[in-house]
């Protein structure tokens, strides 16, 4: 799926063929969350290299910042790892860029809109865009104040996913569903990111709600950390995100030199338990 | 006949912020979705709370009765003749209930909280005021309460976090980052977030996404108010400069706002200087810092090329804070307030100056302003007046002075 008649492909463009994939294939998309540079960059490049042969559709790739509010205690530890161990946008666009030029798997880089406008809007979407990302997930962007960064994704062909919680009300899920691109972010409960041991009783009917109001896929995050959990969002969704489960993966491994491997069989676990039968 | 253009020119400062919550550029809501439905909530029923004259005079009941309100404004003579230049006067917030402003802003919100039929309360506090400010506010409504507060913060401010527990409030050590104020509200935030339909979030200081900005200066407006009327009466003018200390910039909001379209008044805000002007080492985002996005609102920050919060130090832990309220950026682009900043050192020269000229203890926070002003007032003329804003009272602050002094 790599680039063809010399023109390549936008990260929209490779996220559609990435769910187009799962689609012909009859399972529902496993997007894994990795922070960047966590214990350091080398591991993050041999950790993607394992998610995308596990089996991952695409993966999100959490930009360490100091003052994360959206994120639970095992996010924020690995995002102090990372800048302890001195990450930096620089060196993540570096792995982004490494990885892009010989996987098909789309990147999307999680990061706080702190970061993006310290940075600049249309420098950090260049950045993205130069480095072979797919788009952007920011957590602490709401509608109101998305019209630049949103601009910048359109012009760039990135995506810009957008999340909707269960304290969104309806209106502003349709209007939110509605400019969500690549796919929609549906968060499963109100709280920060980490793991939990039982989904929201409501979450089935808010996705079906939610099915009728968007024309991208709804892929399903905050609090799925089993391949048990995966399996029973996927019959309802179009897709899982894992995050704090994985990092934790990460987190465990780090004293052995097996930690790619780790993280591979987890996702792989929940591929398997992603496949419509 | 004046274009559209030039009436927009024309606008009074005061006329701020706008729907979204702007000051200028500054300002705005920067948040988890999971919480914009909330924060529209807060801005609904604050709208409703003002327009509704029973509020309004619960609040002012409280004001008179329960905090002590209107609070005086003392003439420093011995320091004024020390300093031998403009009067020097001090606006007593230090004598509101709880020894300092911040119950102003906790009184408002608690009832704010009740109308929107939320029991919890939850706070992050630095020096602790704000958090002792809270859990009195809790107990008078009968409010459960939890205050975060970073572990550094629970040691040098110990004395308040004895009076919360005293008041039924449970003090939450945050152990993250540099253990201090900010880190204190990235916990308050993350508990929000998963409580955020049954609790609400009293926020501190002028910071935050909006509508807390403008809710809390208005609370707070009643410091300037006062302090208008006040010098009316009293000298039948306005003071010629005003004077407050600006960590999040929440005394120093409630004192200028009500100013800032009497252009005559010279404001200045002052930040915590700390050891030097190195990184790290201050706590001055309107002297050092850049625009940029913290807690949830776009304002002057400490931060680095990429965007990550810069460490910080100030020997006041309520100006150990890497950011500042989006009105105070606002006042600092528009030219309206000067901004400047006062060293660790100077700051607790003012204090033992203070303390011995005037028989005021002062927070070290309210220090900052104070050496600010005596430097101030020996350069201006003998008929003209300067206000400060004695933002809070310095019994706090004994143990940690007499622990840094290494007598204690």
């Amino acid at each position: 799926m790599a680039a063809k008649e010399g023109k390549r492909k936008t990260g929209i463009e490779l996220l559609e063929d990435a769910f187009a994939l799962c689609k012909t294939e009859s399972r529902r998309a496993v997007a894994p969350f990795v922070t960047a540079g966590d214990p350091d960059s080398e591991s993050t490049s041999a950790i993607l290299k394992s998610i995308y042969e596990a089996g991952a559709t695409c993966c999100e790739l959490g930009v360490p910042y100091s003052d994360p509010i959206a994120d639970g205690p095992v996010i924020q530890s690995s995002y102090t790892r990372a800048l302890n161990a001195g990450m930096t946008l620089t060196k993540m666009f570096d792995v982004v860029a490494t990885f892009s030029k010989s996987h098909s798997m789309p990147l999307l880089a999680m990061a706080s809109y702190s970061l993006i406008f310290r940075n600049g809007i249309e420098t950090f979407v260049k950045r993205g865009e130069a480095s072979g990302l797919a788009g952007f997930v920011v957590p602490d962007l709401p509608l109101e104040e998305s019209d630049e960064l949103d601009t910048q994704c359109r012009r760039a062909g990135l995506a810009l996913v957008r999340l909707v919680t269960p304290t969104t009300p309806p209106e502003r899920a349709r209007e939110i569903a509605r400019r969500s691109t690549g796919f929609l972010y549906c968060v499963s409960v109100a709280g920060v990111t980490g793991e939990r041991t039982a989904l929201p009783e409501n979450l089935v009917e808010r996705i079906q709600w939610l099915r009728e109001e968007s024309d991208v896929p709804i892929l399903v995050g905050f609090g799925i950390s089993t391949a048990d959990q995966a399996r029973e969002v996927a019959a309802v969704a179009d897709g899982v995100i894992v995050g704090s489960a994985v990092v934790r993966c990460v987190e465990k491994a780090q004293e052995g030199t097996s930690m790619p491997d780790a993280v591979g069989n987890f996702v792989r676990e929940l591929v398997e338990a992603c496949r419509l039968n | 006949m004046p274009s559209v253009h030039e009436e927009t020119v024309d606008q009074k400062l005061s006329a701020v912020p706008d729907d979204l919550g702007r000051f200028g550029r500054f300002g705005g809501r920067y948040v988890p979705e999971t919480l914009s439905a909330a924060l529209d909530q807060l801005e609904k029923a604050y709208e409703e709370a003002i327009a509704d004259p029973e509020f309004n005079s619960e609040l002012e009941g409280l004001f008179a009765a329960f905090v002590g309100r209107p609070t005086p404004l003392l003439f420093a003579r011995r320091l004024t003749e020390k300093a031998g230049g403009a009067q020097i006067y001090f606006k007593r917030e230090d004598l509101s209930h709880t020894g300092a402003h911040k119950i102003n802003n906790t009184l408002g919100q608690a009832l704010l909280a009740i109308r929107m039929g939320k029991q919890r309360i939850i706070a992050e506090t630095g020096a602790g005021q704000h958090g002792v400010a809270t859990a009195t506010a809790c107990a008078r409504f009968g409010l459960e309460c939890v205050v975060y507060m970073g572990s550094e913060d629970v040691r040098r401010q110990s004395p308040n976090v004895r009076t919360m527990k005293l008041m039924g409030a449970e003090v939450r050590p945050v152990e993250s980052g540099s253990r201090t104020l900010r880190d204190a509200i990235n916990e308050a935030m993350r508990d929000w977030m998963a409580s955020v339909e049954t609790t609400h979030y009293i926020i501190g200081s002028v910071v935050g996404p909006h509508p807390f900005p403008r809710i809390v200066r208005d609370f707070q407006s009643i410091i300037g108010r006062e302090t208008i009327d006040c010098c009316k009466s009293l000298f039948g003018r306005l003071p010629d400069t005003v004077v407050a200390c600006v960590g999040g910039g929440s005394n120093a909001a409630g004192m200028f706002y009500p100013f800032v379209d009497h252009p005559d008044v010279r404001l200045v805000g002052v930040e915590a200087g700390g050891r030097s002007g190195g990184d790290g080492e201050h706590a001055a985002p309107l002297t050092y810092g850049t625009p940029g996005i913290l807690h949830g609102s776009l304002s002057y920050v400490l931060q680095d090329a990429d965007g990550q919060t810069a460490d910080v130090h100030s020997v006041s832990a309520g100006l150990d804070y890497p950011g500042v309220g989006p009105e105070h950026s606002f006042w600092r682009d528009s030219g309206r307030v000067d901004y400047t900043s006062v060293t660790d050192a100077a700051a607790l020269d003012a204090f033992d100056m203070v303390a011995q000229q005037e028989g005021v203890l002062p927070a070290l926070e309210t220090s900052h302003a104070l050496a600010w002003a005596v430097e101030a007032a020996s350069k201006m003329r003998p008929e003209e007046i300067l206000v400060v804003c004695m933002s809070g009272r310095g019994d706090k602050d004994a143990a940690e002075i007499a622990r840094l002094r290494g007598h204690e």
